[in-house]
């Protein structure tokens, strides 16, 4: 199946990004004083809840990010190209089912018939303007009207069932690990932590795990037959783009801060360490950025790379391929104008440790800049940094609903929720209105950012040291 | 007693969470009279502002009184509802802080916040606010009231502030005032002028004070009687005159002992090892146990019950009061240091050294004016002496140490050590002359990057200046260093934090030490430490100077230190050296009426010394903006004509010693 793997830009990012991230947390596991707050962030309740939520989207977006170009099973035996010019994600083959059943135009969740009546030619020549049935959404059903219902309820249950015994299983093979770690009895384990003794608080991640697991479950069961949020104008499936847009919030959100968090570190430390001409230069750097309206600029350069891009189709294999590039150019962009704020904060705390009394220590010591810049400012500033990236991610994926929205976001082959609202604004002005694309990118994002916001509140207290003295 | 104003029994106070629970106060009774002045004394940490803050009901939110009483007259405090409680705070009873600073806001003028006070608390002149404010204003000694009343608290000293504070806290006319360390962050002249206007209001309206603080000087000068509080409880209680002839725990004998002054040069300080017991244990024994050398078997058995001594003294011991004063060697010990003289020799000399922060405004930054913080100092220190550089804080003190060593760059002057000029010295040569000379700071929490273990703070200086060979006999070299100062090997492998404040100023000076310095700065090393770390530092420096002959750059604002270790003395004043001379000279026979002033201001502990008492009024003026002529006429109770039009010539008497007054000049 897999011939030929396809790495494209972003994903090489997405993987760099996931290795500095264990980097980091390696590091961070060997000094007290980084082990500590996250020690905190994993005891608190709601800190696990959202993190179990969050691991379901990077799960979803990672799959999403290993890209190949699949060979054509012909079995008609060479009409066409045996290796597809298309690449497609490992996530995309696991649902390929969702991806292929492409229906006409417009269906509401769970139907079986379009949304819109058609003239149907009956076998026997007349015509009858009538809702015609879906090519795949319920295709199984002999009566639609009388079986539906049972239908539904009886996917709906097994899906359910399916959902509970995995997470059952889950969960016995986490407390055995558990037990045999603390080298503790089962029972005593599993007892602590149904009561909710345990110092990490197992009961509510897990129970966050089953929900989402009996999520999963439930929709993988309704998705196999019906198309669980509907389809599109070109009967593409909604569910399917919901998830496969997952990848795209996730990467403007964690990428975007890849390119801004050198200069605003580099930048904020040199200027609050070195002052002087040093200073004044970055400063008006960042003011003069600062005042050029953040969307104008965004809209230039994409227009500009839109340019680019359609004088040079030829450099670009696929469509895909250009999709993505386009991507990475606004994840840069918009690392380009949002690095000031960072940079501006670590400047003011930099100005303040350079007058501290352990790097006036080491300056009487005749230790270099670059060490000090390194050994005692920089993890001095590392909580502030954390914390302001993980307060920027929320915000980052709502920028792209918002320019892709007014069409300077990313391509608009591509998936993603802002896209997904910007078609929504049509269809909002039919009548009967179709509801469920918006609703279906609301839904996700409003998952995701709430979980992201959530977490960095769990986060910002753990590290900020003015909020732990008050405990 | 019918005149005791307030009674508080057994109070127990816990903070922080039930299953662990710090017992902050752990069963207080005290009897405070009207009208007399009843000071708690304590360590850091020993529940002294607990007590004050739960009589106010004023805990942090997760502080909370578990047991007790307390009656203010006949009013049973901790049954008030809450609504009556705040009738009776900044009512009957007033609070100021120990932070003026932080204790006004900064957005309202002077005259509002008190007079906000004024109609809440006193109904008789709620028609006639701003002359009652303006009454209070002139009665707390601020001069000028009416323009006073208008201004903002920025711009006002700090001294100022307290005032207000006092101002405010008055106007409720309160039966009690309650004063957490009010002078703790003034100057010693401010000090001074703030206990004595305490003392005055105290006198004409009849209040009694509860006042808290850890100096045993401005107990002996204010109080009329002494509460110990040592982990939590009182242990010992007593009239002032008593409490400073006889101490009667071993732990405020201890304390008393281990005050640094002139008389105790050339010896140990006495030391109390280890600390302030953890508060969340609960204790089953005596409490100072492990930190009493006169401790019987009956000690680490029952804890000891309190003990009456006279009406109303008494202490938590199992000792007799004749027991815990034997074995203690009384007697003087004659001055074992030959006194200093002068010296031919010169480690460092200092001449004309200017610091001047300049003063940018508009677009373009131009320079409008200065800050002169250092301006014009001489100093000469010889090899393995001790100069004190003397000094209210704001004059400068600090800067010159930091230009000595080239951490502010001086604005002109020459800083020659071992006859090289420091100043003209490239950055890579400075950076190798860089182990001759260290600093250790005021701050020992400030001084030492939180995020570094202590082992890698120490090697850090070393690594920086590639001596002590690899990093394997680095490491060797810092727990030999660790161990010189006192502590195990373990700490190598800790963070600072895991360190009380005594431990991390021996962490300073090991890091000091790694290099091998001849020539030390010790900013105000001790001024943020307790009485009983204190002389633990003192005696280490004192060690490491007779081992290795190392010289120190003292800088305080604490005299009796300085009687005890320092050779020669400067007192400096807005940037320039007022006078110098050998400890002997300037101490005994100050010259300079800013020194004399500044001597008789600090509160000793025998009240009796025979020094004419100098009052300064008014505050030191800025820096920025000096006085013409002598810096220090405006506040000289001797200043002639002369000094306003000329800043005095420096007056050489001795080879040692150089004063610069007129009055000195003209005999």
């Amino acid at each position: 199946m897999i011939s030929q793997l396809v790495i494209l830009w972003t994903d090489a990012l997405v993987f760099l990004l996931m290795l500095v991230a264990i980097l980091f947390g390696i590091y961070a596991s060997r000094k007290m004083h980084l082990r500590r707050p996250w020690r905190q962030v994993v005891r608190s309740r709601v800190g696990m809840g959202t993190l179990v939520v969050l691991g379901f989207y990077l799960a979803i977006a990672l799959l999403d990010s290993i890209h190949f170009r699949p060979v054509l099973e012909d079995s008609a035996g060479g009409n066409g190209t045996t290796q597809s010019a298309e690449v497609i994600s490992l996530f995309d083959e696991l649902v390929s089912g969702l991806r292929k059943r492409q229906e006409k135009t417009y269906s509401a969740p769970l139907a079986v018939q379009l949304y819109a009546k058609e003239n149907i030619e009956l076998p026997d020549g007349s015509v009858m303007r009538d809702y015609p049935r879906l090519r795949y959404g319920g295709a199984h059903l002999e009566n639609p009207e009388s079986e539906w219902s049972s239908d539904i309820l009886k996917l709906s249950g097994f899906g359910i069932l399916k959902g509970l015994l995995v997470s059952f299983i889950t969960a016995n093979i986490l407390i055995m690990l558990l037990a045999v770690r603390k080298s503790r009895s089962y029972g005593d384990e599993a007892r602590s932590i149904l009561k909710g003794h345990s110092e990490i608080p197992w009961r509510v991640t897990f129970l966050v795990l089953a929900c989402m697991l009996v999520l999963v479950f439930w929709s993988a069961e309704l998705s196999s037959k019906y198309h669980l949020l509907g389809t599109d104008k070109v009967g593409e499936d909604v569910f399917y783009q919901a998830l496969k847009s997952i990848r795209t919030g996730l990467l403007i959100g964690t990428l975007t801060t890849l390119v801004m968090l050198p200069a605003a570190i580099l930048l904020g430390i040199m200027a609050g360490y070195f002052r002087g001409w040093v200073d004044d230069v970055i400063q008006y750097t960042y003011t003069t950025l600062n005042s050029i309206p953040g969307v104008l600029l965004i809209a230039a350069a994409i227009l500009m790379l839109q340019i680019y891009m359609s004088n040079h189709a030829d450099e670009f294999n696929s469509l895909v391929e250009r999709a993505d590039l386009r991507l990475l150019f606004l994840c840069v962009i918009l690392g380009v104008t949002s690095w000031t704020g960072l940079c501006r904060l670590l400047r003011g705390e930099a100005l303040k440790l350079r007058e501290m009394d352990y790097v006036q220590a080491a300056t009487a010591f005749g230790v270099s800049h670059l060490q000090i810049i390194t050994r005692h400012i920089l993890p001095n500033v590392l909580h502030i940094v954390l914390i302001a990236v993980v307060l920027d991610f929320s915000g980052l994926v709502l920028a792209e609903a918002v320019l892709s929205y007014v069409n300077i976001g990313v391509d608009p082959t591509m998936n993603s929720w802002g896209n997904m609202i910007n078609s929504a604004r049509l269809e909002m002005a039919r009548e009967p209105i179709v509801w469920w694309s918006l609703a279906a990118a609301m839904i996700f994002m409003f998952t995701l950012v709430l979980s992201a916001n959530l977490l960095s509140d769990v986060v910002r207290d753990a590290f900020d040291p003015r909020l732990r003295s008050n405990r | 007693m019918t005149d005791t104003l307030l009674r508080v029994q057994g109070l127990k106070t816990r903070l922080g969470d039930d299953t662990n629970p710090v017992r902050a106060v752990d069963g207080v009774d005290l009897d405070i009279r009207r009208g007399e002045t009843f000071a708690l004394l304590g360590e850091s940490g020993c529940g002294k502002s607990m007590t004050a803050l739960s009589l106010m009901r004023l805990l942090p939110p997760s502080g909370r009184i578990v047991d007790g009483q307390a009656f203010l007259g006949e009013t049973s405090l901790f049954e008030l509802a809450e609504m009556d409680m705040r009738r009776e705070r900044g009512g009957r009873m007033g609070m100021i802080f120990q932070e003026p600073m932080t204790s006004l806001n900064a957005v309202r003028t002077i005259g509002d916040q008190i007079g906000e006070s004024v109609s809440f608390h006193d109904p008789e002149n709620r028609g006639r606010v701003s002359s009652r404010v303006l009454e209070l204003l002139k009665s707390v000694g601020i001069p000028d009231p009416e323009r006073r009343l208008n201004e903002y608290p920025h711009q006002l000293s700090g001294g100022m502030k307290q005032r207000v504070m006092i101002a405010i806290a008055l106007a409720g006319k309160p039966e009690l005032l309650i004063a957490d360390e009010p002078t703790t962050a003034l100057d010693v002249t401010i000090q001074a002028q703030v206990l004595a206007l305490l003392k005055g209001l105290q006198k004409r309206t009849g209040m009694a004070i509860l006042l808290i603080t850890h100096d045993l000087g401005v107990v002996s000068a204010v109080a009329d009687r002494v509460a110990v509080m040592y982990a939590g409880q009182v242990i010992e209680q007593a009239s002032t005159k008593h409490f400073i002839g006889t101490p009667a725990h071993p732990y405020s004998r201890k304390l008393f002992q281990s005050l640094p002054d002139s008389r105790k040069r050339g010896q140990r300080l006495t030391v109390i090892d280890g600390a302030v017991p953890k508060l969340t244990q609960q204790f089953n024994q005596c409490r100072f146990l492990e930190r009493c050398d006169k401790a019987l078997k009956i000690c680490a058995q029952v804890e000891p019950p309190w003990q009456s001594i006279r009406t109303g003294e008494g202490m938590r011991c199992h000792l007799e009061v004749a027991e815990t004063t034997e074995g203690e060697d009384q007697s003087d010990q004659a001055d074992e240091r030959p006194r200093f003289t002068g010296s031919n020799e010169v480690l460092l000399e200092t001449r004309g050294l200017k610091v001047h922060f300049p003063i940018r405004q508009g677009v373009f930054k131009r320079v409008v004016g200065a800050v002169k913080a250092v301006d014009g100092i001489d100093l000469v220190i010889a090899p393995g002496h001790t100069l004190a550089l003397v000094g209210e804080s704001g004059c400068g003190k600090t800067t010159v140490g930091k230009s000595i060593l080239q951490l502010i760059p001086p604005t002109e002057g020459s800083v020659r050590f071992e006859g090289a000029e420091l100043t003209r010295l490239s950055r890579g040569s400075m950076r190798r002359r860089r182990s001759d000379m260290q600093i250790i700071f005021q701050d020992p929490v400030a001084s030492m990057n939180p995020r570094m273990l202590v082992g890698d703070i120490i090697a850090e200086g070393m690594q920086a200046q590639g001596i002590g060979g690899n990093a394997k006999q680095r490491w060797t070299r810092v727990l030999e260093l660790l161990d010189h100062v006192g502590l195990s090997e373990e700490a190598a492998d800790l963070y600072p934090n895991e360190f009380s404040g005594g431990q991390r100023q021996r962490i300073c000076i090991a890091r000091a030490l790694a290099v091998d310095p001849r020539f030390i700065v010790c900013d105000e090393p001790t001024s943020a430490l307790d009485v009983s770390v204190q002389a633990q530092i003192l005696n280490l420096l004192l060690d490491l100077q007779e081992e290795r002959s190392i010289t120190y750059l003292f800088i305080t604002h604490n005299i009796s230190v300085v009687a005890y270790l320092a050779h020669e003395v400067a007192v400096m004043y807005l940037g320039r050296i007022v006078e110098r001379g050998t400890v002997e000279e300037v101490l005994d026979a100050p010259l300079h009426p800013y020194t004399q002033a500044l001597l008789s201001a600090v509160p000793t502990i025998d009240s009796d010394t025979g020094r004419e008492i100098t009052r300064l009024e008014g505050d030191m003026p800025s820096p920025a903006n000096p006085p013409a002529g002598c810096h220090f006429h405006p506040r000289c109770p001797r200043a002639v004509d002369a000094c306003r039009k000329a800043y005095p010539e420096t007056t050489h008497l001795s080879e040692t010693r150089q004063v610069s007054c007129f009055e000195v000049g003209e005999e």
